[in-house]
């Protein structure tokens, strides 16, 4: 990896994207990463975000920027519009993750998917020693303000993908500020999948 | 030159004037030829040499060709004046600023009020029935006159918008982006419908006679009414709250069914205020053209933007209940079907149909951000739309 300043996770998403793709980005926040795929990749990219004002700062990027929901959003895209659909920390705040998951893999000829690991070793020393509901830091909202419908494992998404028959192309588990190479489950952060169907 | 001026000096484009074009005639989309015609219009900011920075405006149902800058004597500045001049939304510092009266209205250009050559008396309604489309084929002389091949953009909100997409369904090489605010694929028939009753007000004014009213009383009690109907359809339920509540006006008269509150007032202000200035004949055709307009042709909208490189910029605003944001993300799916460039964003504001003229801080960040992109993609290739 040779990014420097960056994110880990949007480091991650780089290195799995081929120069000069077509990218749609679902829940993209800022736009942050999709200016890192312009300048880096020359990527052809595209938005959708429901905060209108992380709208106004993609397009002061010079972003392409759909206002409007996820779950909503995608229906309306032809079949492999994109090379990469992208959802990166959104995948868990979707109210119907399996049918955003399907329309993803409809619409994009690959989908990378990153969301934080419920199963982190952190995570599970507090549900089991202090009996609370995990706050870490890539899960750092209380209960009662989290944004995140769903909490899942790396070793769910695994099974996910095997009961769907989703492909994984590639998975890259990452915690603090570093790569996890062994006993992902318990010592990563985040996961990031690149899977196709 | 004290501190105080050398501000006006810098927001506004200052002094400016209408200047006329004329043409012989045209075939219009209903296949009659007509002319000659006239446009009214107005420019601000200097074209380039490459003649790559023209931005077009096209003005909604009551607009006129004075978009920026102030007349001669007059106070009042132009409709969409804080969004166009000197370091603005639309700066003419950059840009080519260029806005025209359409066809069939009355500020200067030729329509039901102009002189028919042929009987050396106004049209009335000797004019023919227009499309939205005949506006933009009228508007693309203009354009053509002025030597402009290609425009970075057309921006218009409300009927300004439909506009916008008969330049993007037609010349979609003549153009590098389109904005479309605040309007429509086709008209609704609650769109339809209010428009109906606007033109049914005109007609039962006795005045109005058919339309020949240019040589005595123009039907100005119709006019006011279809414009006060018009001005609810452009507030929100919110916006009429906050602006006048139940607040009575203060000089009450003796009589019955007077004006007791603040909104009757407002709207029989209005109402009185915009005959003075817009003619009743006018209003029909344009707004049967509003009416008529249907973009995609009868065909999925998606299909006739097929393969354009035209970037699309689309603005609705959530208290709009005119056009409402589901109509422009209509347009959105079109775009993102036919895979074109596009900007979505639905403002939340509070000032309905209104907040296209209102909403001057999200508006302008948007418009000036994606016209910087526009313009920077040719500055870097050399071509639009690459």
């Amino acid at each position: 990896m040779a990014h420097k300043n960056i994110q880990l996770d949007h480091a991650v998403i780089l290195d799995l994207i081929k120069p000069e793709s077509s990218v749609l980005d679902l829940g993209c926040g800022n736009g942050d990463l999709l200016y890192l795929l312009i300048k880096a990749k020359r990527a052809r990219v595209q938005g959708i975000e429901i905060d209108e004002q992380a709208i106004y700062k993609c397009v002061a990027k010079g972003l392409n920027v759909f206002h409007g929901d996820v779950d909503s959003g995608l229906a309306e895209f032809n079949d492999k519009s994109f090379d990469y659909v992208v959802l990166n920390q959104s995948m868990q705040q979707i109210l119907h993750v399996d049918k955003v998951l399907a329309d993803a893999l409809r619409v994009g000829k690959r989908v990378i998917v990153g969301f934080p690991n419920f199963a982190y070793y952190k995570s599970r020393l507090q549900m089991f020693f202090k009996g609370k509901a995990p706050v870490t830091e890539s899960l750092p909202y209380q209960w009662y303000e989290t944004p995140n419908l769903h909490f899942l494992s790396i070793l769910d998404f695994k099974k996910y993908c095997r009961a769907k028959k989703i492909n994984i192309e590639c998975q890259v588990c990452i915690g603090e500020n570093h790569k996890v190479l062994f006993l992902r489950n318990l010592f990563a952060q985040v996961g990031i999948f690149l899977i196709s169907k | 030159m004290n501190k105080e001026k050398k501000i006006i000096k810098i927001e506004s484009v200052g002094l400016v004037k209408t200047q006329e074009f004329t043409f012989d005639s045209f075939k219009l989309e209903s296949g009659e030829k007509f002319g000659p015609v006239t446009l009214a219009y107005e420019t601000y900011g200097c074209l380039n040499s490459e003649r790559t920075n023209a931005i077009l405006i096209t003005h909604a149902l009551s607009g006129d060709a004075h978009a920026a800058g102030v007349h001669q004597g007059q106070d009042n500045p132009g409709w969409w004046d804080e969004f166009i001049g000197p370091g603005k939304a639309i700066d003419t510092e950059k840009y080519f600023v260029i806005c025209s009266n359409i066809l069939g209205g009355c500020k200067g250009s030729t329509g039901p009020t102009s002189i028919n050559p042929k009987t050396a008396k106004p049209y009335a309604l000797d004019f023919p029935l227009i499309t939205i489309n005949d506006i933009v084929n009228a508007q693309k002389r203009l354009i053509d006159y002025l030597g402009i091949e290609k425009l970075l953009a057309v921006v218009g909100g409300s009927m300004g918008g439909q506009q916008v997409l008969s330049w993007l369904v037609n010349y979609p090489h003549n153009l590098a982006s389109a904005v479309p605010i605040a309007t429509t694929i086709k008209h609704s028939p609650q769109q339809i419908a209010f428009n109906e009753v606007g033109r049914q007000s005109i007609m039962a004014d006795e005045n109005w006679k058919s339309g020949n009213y240019y040589e005595s009383t123009a039907p100005v009690k119709g006019l006011a009414v279809a414009r006060m109907i018009g001005h609810i359809t452009y507030m929100s339920d919110k916006s009429m709250a906050e602006k006048f509540g139940r607040v009575k006006k203060e000089a009450q008269e003796p009589f019955k069914f007077t004006a007791d509150f603040q909104v009757e007032g407002y709207l029989r202000y209005r109402g009185d205020n915009f005959v003075k200035r817009f003619d009743a004949n006018s209003y029909l055709y344009i707004t049967k053209a509003m009416d008529n307009f249907d973009a995609s042709g009868g065909w999925p909208f998606q299909t006739v933007l097929q393969g354009t490189s035209v970037k699309v910029l689309v603005i609705a605003f959530k208290s709009d209940w005119l056009y409402p944001a589901y109509q422009s993300k209509e347009i959105v799916k079109a775009c993102k079907l036919a895979g074109v460039e596009t900007t979505y964003c639905e403002i939340d504001s509070t000032y309905g149909h209104d907040a296209f003229l209102l909403e001057v801080e999200e508006e302008s960040h948007l418009l000036k951000h994606f016209l910087k992109k526009v313009l920077y993609a040719y500055e870097v290739t050399g071509e639009y739309g690459a």
